[in-house]
Order: C-alpha cells, then structure tokens, then sequence
C-alpha cells in the first residue's frame, strides 16, 4: 500500500512539476530557517498569506538554520541543492557569498520599493551587508535575569558589568560558547572605551586580557550554544542571569510569564535574512524571487513583528509595527530598537570578525579546555 | 531452607551498615539541596542512632516500625511537602524493614548455612552494585515521564508539581503533539520508513545469512565483513558517504533513498541474529525435504522459515528500532519532507526546549516497552509449543 501511495505522489509531483514548467515557476518551495518562534512568525507573516494568494503551491520548512554553510557546501559539491531561500545571520550570508554559494541579487531590481516609492536599497540602507544578503529582522543579543534572585537590599542589575561582579550578584551566569560578544563584553567591563574595543582585541596582550576577564567569571558560567537553552536555564533557577537572543527571552517573560527581566545595557545588535543557493534552475529561481519579493515588503516584515520581537529591517516597516498577534501589547517597547533599550548598545564589527573568527576561536577553545 | 536459623545480630554491626543505607538517602535529599557532604552525614547518623534505639532499647518490631514509617513521612512533609511525605513514608518503611532485617539476622534466611560472612557480604554486595548500575541506568528514563505533564513550557519541576497540587500537571503536550502538523507529519513520517526499511532489512539480512552459513560460499568471511560495516563503521561516516553516493543516483531527499539507508544500518543486526540461530539448525532436514520431493523455496518456507524464525524476528526487531531511533543518517540522506520523530525531537531540542518532546520520548517509551514485551512473550510461546522449555 505504501508503494502505491509513494508512487501516486510521485506522479502527482511529475505532474506538478510538468504544469508548473508551463508558467515557468516551479510550485514548491523549500525554506530553511532556525525552527521555534522564530520559524512560526515567517510562517504566520509571510507564507500563510503567500499561500492564500497562490493555492498551488507548497512549503517546507527545513529547520537547518544553524548548520546552512556547512550543509550548502556538501549541496554544492553533490551537485544537488535542495533548498531554495535558506535564512541565516550575517556573519553567515557573508562567507557564503564569498564563496559564491550564494546568489548575489540586485535589491532595487528583486525587492518591492517602500510604499512611498523609496527604493529597497535605501529602505534597508547600512543592514545590507552583502550583495547576496536580503535582511528580514534586527535582533540582538543581550542579558536576562531572574528577578527572584537578585539577593536582597541590592539593587537590581543594570549594567553588562554586573554580569561580572560575583560579589555584588553571586550565582551561575549563562554564555554562549563562542568569542564573539563575549570578548567584546569583557573588555569593555575591564574599562576598555567602547570604541577601541576592536582595536586592543586586534592585540595578542588584548586576547589575553579579555579571557582574563572571562576567567574570573568561568568557574560560575554554564556555556550555551542553542538559543532555548538560556530561558531554560533561566526557567529552572539554574543560573541567574544569562546572554540569549532578545526575542527568547521576551517569550519567556511576556508570553511564559517567568520571573524573568531584561538587562539591555551593551545588546549587541545582529542581523538575519534570507540568501538564494547559488545555481537554482530557473523555473525555482522565479518561483523563490516571486515569494522573496513579496515577504520581505514593508506590510510582511511590520507584520513579523506581531510575532516575535525582532526590530524589522526595513525603516518603512517601524512605524507599522503594532501589538502582539495574542497578547495584545505594544511591541514597539520590546523591539531592540526602541530608544530606550538602545541607550547603550554594542555594534558588532562584521568584518573584525570575518577576518579573525578563525584564530580567536581557535584561542577561546583552548582557554575554555583549560 | 528451614536449616538455617536465624539469630539477632550485634548492634554494633547494624546500627552502621543501616546508617550507611541511611547515608546514600540522605546524599541523594543533600545533593537536592545543594549539600550533598552535610546529607550524607545526617543521613548516616540519625540512621545508625535510630537502628541502635530500636534494636538496643525498644526492641518491637511492629511499633517500630509503624513509628518509623510515620515519624520519616511526617519529617518529609515538614522539610518539602507533599512530595516529601511521599519520599519520607517510602524511605521510612523501607529502612524500618531495612533495620529488623538485619537486626534479626534474617538476611541469612535464604542462604545456604554454611555461607562464610565474607561470602555472605559478596553476596549482597553483587546485588547491591547491580542496584545500583540499575537505579542510575534507569533514573533519567523515569524522571522525563513526570516532566511531560508540566502545565509549564519548560523542563522544569514546578512548585505545584511538587505539591502533587493537580493545577501543576496537564495534557497539553500530549494535545500538542497529535494536533500540531510538525508532529503529526514527522510520525507518519516514521511509521511510513521504518517498517518497509525493516522488511528490506530481514528480506536481504536473512537470504545473506542463509546464504554465508553455507560453506562452500567463497569468501565468505570477506562478504560478512563488508555486510556488517555499517554496524562497525562510525554512523557519521556512513552518513557521508550515503549522501554523496545517494546525491549522484538522485535518492538524496526521497523517500525510497531514507528506506534504503536505514535499510542497510538495519541488515547486520538480521545477519547477526540470523546466523546465531542458524547454528543450531540442522542441515540434514532440508536433505530430508528435498528427499521427499520438496523444492528448494518450499523447503525455505516450511522447514528452515519456522525454525530460525526467533531469530529472523529478533533481527527485524532491532533493524526496525534502528530505523525508528536514527537520527544522523536521516539529517543527511533525507530532506526536509522525511523528517522523522528523532529529526523533529533533535531540531526541538536544539531551538525551543518544549516538554512535547518529553510526551514523545514517553510514548516511545511505553512503545518500545510493549514491543519488547510482545516478541518476548510470542518467543516464549513457541518455545513452550515445541517444548524446548518446561514452562
């Protein structure tokens, strides 16, 4: 029976596939994107009203986000790329438009303009960091704690120095297991000036001072590497405060209501969006513009926000933003953004980055060994 | 073994060994609170004091161990509630039986007399590491049971779970994985691949054993090998390969390419298991057969089949839980339209740590223990119908 139902889909998809051939647009799409509540706002903003304006067509999420260069390099050396619009972070976008495993698109021409006819390019201006990189969100990533355990007489923490003051805030702190923001974040609590940061991390003397300032912390830090685990850690009482991205832990505290807080001070700012695998046949080359074009336009990227509380990408797009799709608050304060959360905040130099993410991961690997 | 007398025993050799019991409950309530060393101490020395009481001063066996019940369900309460009266009753009847059992010497009862103390201790002993490697091999099974049914969002034990308070436990990740079509398509998903991979696995595995059990087969140590890799070879590196081969014939990302795959990690547990009941099967009776005028395929079917059938069936079996648990060969011949149960689990767990996941793995559980227990009790059967064993 299961022979028969495979076979009966594979002729159902030749034929798909024939009839699609005819509009030149090929009728399913495959989109990869980093599960969760993330996932759930593209779907809820963008592919369920896609949908309903093209009945014929089908989507399937591959959640694979977090492993998108390394499984685009295998597509690509199998001769076999299967997905279509893949959504990583920058950093990411950027080393697989280096190496060309990314299409390089031209924004003005494959993007809708703002409704005021202000032109895509100028409408994401600085967040397009790549020729191959379409941004949907801003995010970023930043500190949360729990309010019950804030010992008492203190004042709550506010600063991103706290985070490294065991006397005045004893408990377990969760990173993420990586240099990047971490580094950047000890420096500046060692008393670096916000704006030489790069430059004395540029230095071995700075490597070695910023990990000497992670190690008096190390013995109390739990290391994360997945997005969920710092709200659960947090949810648990295992640690007391902790970095994640700032929409997890909205979620936690607005819609799980956990005796959780935001600590804003020093957020580091990152993007996300969409890339097109490079060499895609033509007919899902037409079908994956048609739909970029159409989720990445001001209404859909405003309407994101609903879901989740990533900033959008497009300036056209922040005065849409309104309440949240079930709880009905403002979003607007919970966005990155917003001026009051952004009085303090750490740029991410992409391209400090890009150029020694090798060497100083290899440092803080061997720093975490020991 | 009415031979063996049972005679009380000194308290100074109880009243420790029952403290240590006491010390391994009061590490387990330390480790809890965050002092394991200071539990471990407590629990050793209120133990030992309340064996030496009972044993040297009030020596009534059923008041004692009435008081004991109710004193430690009553301190369990006082020190974590409902959950703790729970604990506390459960550690008090057991230690009360605990102290009289080795009080009243009635350890020895079942042993042979002349068992030497030192045998008598190796004895226990052995029983007590198995406990052991037991109750640490099966704890972290049991404890996600519980934690499927948090109202909450997140692995956590709760307050009112605790309390046993009804309000702290619900359905809802039960209800969230039959109604939420991630879930819902990643079953189907597996229950589609797994049992056609399975049959591959014993139609192939068992003609192969068949097949090498035969010893004017030429290089057949060479062939076994080769057929057991997958089972040898790290699965990641299988995993690799099969994409890159499976990318260049166009089974990447399809059904039949996954069947396939699973197919292949599935075929040397049939060989193995195969082969093993191939040795006790006597070559003679499919001589006998043919004697008789039966051809080959019949007698395949009606003499060799019925009897290495344990064995074809214990193959299927693993081949099949194999299929239904993998996870990394799926991530790489597969694609997203073959996400299976393990799939799904492993991208859940890795971006939003949801108890769903925890209502699965206890349903795969139970699934798994039912099936075991079904193939055991169907093996027992038909030994007992052909009266290998008395039972």
């Amino acid at each position: 029976m299961k022979l028969t139902t495979t076979l009966l889909a594979t002729t159902a998809l030749t034929v798909a596939a024939v009839s699609a051939h005819a509009q030149d647009m090929a009728n399913s799409l495959t989109l990869v994107s980093w599960g969760g509540a993330y996932q759930n706002s593209q779907q809820k903003a963008y592919v369920e009203p896609y949908l309903a304006n093209n009945p014929d067509v089908t989507i399937t999420w591959d959640e694979s986000s977090a492993e998108a260069v390394a499984k685009l390099r295998a597509m690509d050396e199998a001769g076999n790329v299967t997905w279509d619009l893949v959504d990583v972070v920058a950093s990411d976008a950027m080393r697989l438009c280096d190496e060309g495993l990314a299409m390089e698109l031209d924004h003005d021409e494959m993007l809708a303009a703002a409704p005021d006819g202000t032109s895509a390019s100028d409408d994401f201006g600085d967040l397009i960091v790549s020729d191959c990189f379409v941004p949907q969100i801003v995010y970023s990533t930043t500190f949360g704690y729990r309010t019950d355990m804030v010992p008492e007489g203190t004042e709550p923490p506010s600063s991103v120095c706290d985070v490294f003051d065991l006397e005045t805030y004893p408990g377990k702190r969760a990173l993420q297991k990586r240099p990047i923001d971490n580094m950047e974040w000890a420096l500046y609590c060692d008393g670096v000036e916000k704006g030489d940061i790069y430059d004395v991390l540029g230095t071995d003397e700075g490597v070695d001072r910023a990990l000497a300032k992670l190690d008096t912390i190390k013995d109390q830090v739990v290391w994360w590497s997945a997005g969920a685990e710092t709200p659960q850690l947090l949810a648990d009482g295992e640690v007391f405060m902790g970095s994640t991205f700032n929409g997890r832990l909205f979620s936690a505290i607005a819609e799980q209501d956990q005796p959780i807080a935001m600590m804003w001070d020093m957020q580091s700012f990152d993007l996300d969006g969409w890339i097109v695998p490079a060499g895609l046949p033509e007919d899902r080359l037409a079908r994956v513009m048609d739909f970029l074009s159409f989720a990445t336009d001001t209404q859909r990227l405003a309407d994101q926000a609903a879901y989740i509380s990533y900033g959008p990408a497009r300036a056209s797009s922040a005065p849409l933003v309104g309440q949240h799709a079930e709880l009905g608050i403002d979003m607007a304060p919970h966005m990155p953004t917003d001026p009051a959360n952004a009085t303090n905040v750490h740029i991410y130099d992409y391209e400090w980055w890009a150029d020694n993410r090798d060497d100083l991961d290899a440092k803080f690997q061997s720093w975490l060994a020991n | 073994m009415t031979i063996t007398i049972t005679e009380p025993k000194p308290i100074t050799f109880a009243a420790p060994v029952a403290g240590l019991a006491g010390a391994f409950a009061g590490l387990l309530v330390g480790t809890a609170h965050d002092n394991p060393l200071l539990g471990l101490a407590i629990g050793f020395v209120l133990t030992a004091a309340l064996a030496f009481v009972w044993l040297g001063v009030f020596r009534h066996e059923r008041i004692a161990r009435w008081v004991t019940f109710i004193a430690a369900g009553t301190g369990g309460y006082l020190l974590a509630g409902a959950m703790g009266a729970l604990i506390g009753l459960l550690f008090g009847w057991l230690i009360g039986w605990f102290i009289f059992w080795l009080g009243e010497g009635r350890y020895r009862a079942k042993l042979p007399p002349y068992t030497t103390a030192q045998q008598v201790f190796y004895h226990f002993a052995f029983r007590v590491l198995c406990g052991l490697i037991f109750f640490f091999l099966i704890t972290p099974i049991v404890v996600v049971m519980p934690l499927s049914f948090n109202a909450e969002n997140f692995f956590t034990f709760t307050p009112e779970m605790l309390r046993l308070d009804p309000a702290g436990y619900s359905l809802k990740h039960y209800k969230d994985f039959f109604t939420n079509d991630d879930w819902q398509q990643a079953m189907w998903n597996s229950i589609s691949i797994a049992p056609v991979a399975t049959m591959l696995s014993v139609g192939f595995g068992t003609l192969a054993a068949i097949g090498l059990s035969d010893e004017h087969v030429p290089f057949r140590r060479a062939i076994m090998t080769i057929l057991i890799s997958p089972m040898i070879v790290p699965l990641i590196i299988s995993a690799a390969g099969m994409y890159f081969f499976y990318s260049r014939l166009g089974l990447q990302g399809t059904y039949w390419g996954v069947v396939l795959a699973h197919a292949a990690l599935g075929i040397p547990f049939v060989i193995i298991t195969v082969t093993a009941t191939l040795v006790g099967f006597d070559r003679s009776l499919t001589r006998a057969a043919a004697n008789m005028g039966a051809n080959p395929v019949t007698t395949f079917f009606r003499v060799q089949m019925p009897l290495i059938l344990p064995g074809v069936i214990s193959g299927g079996l693993f081949a099949f839980i194999t299929s239904f648990d993998e996870v990394v060969v799926v991530l790489f011949v597969g694609s997203a339209g073959q996400k299976t149960l393990p799939w799904q689990m492993f991208t859940g767990l890795r971006e939003q740590i949801s108890p769903t996941i925890l209502a699965v793995a206890t349903m795969l559980v139970i699934i798994s223990i039912m099936l075991l227990t079904t193939v055991e009790m169907l093996r027992r059967r038909s030994e007992r119908l052909r009266g290998l064993s008395p039972g």
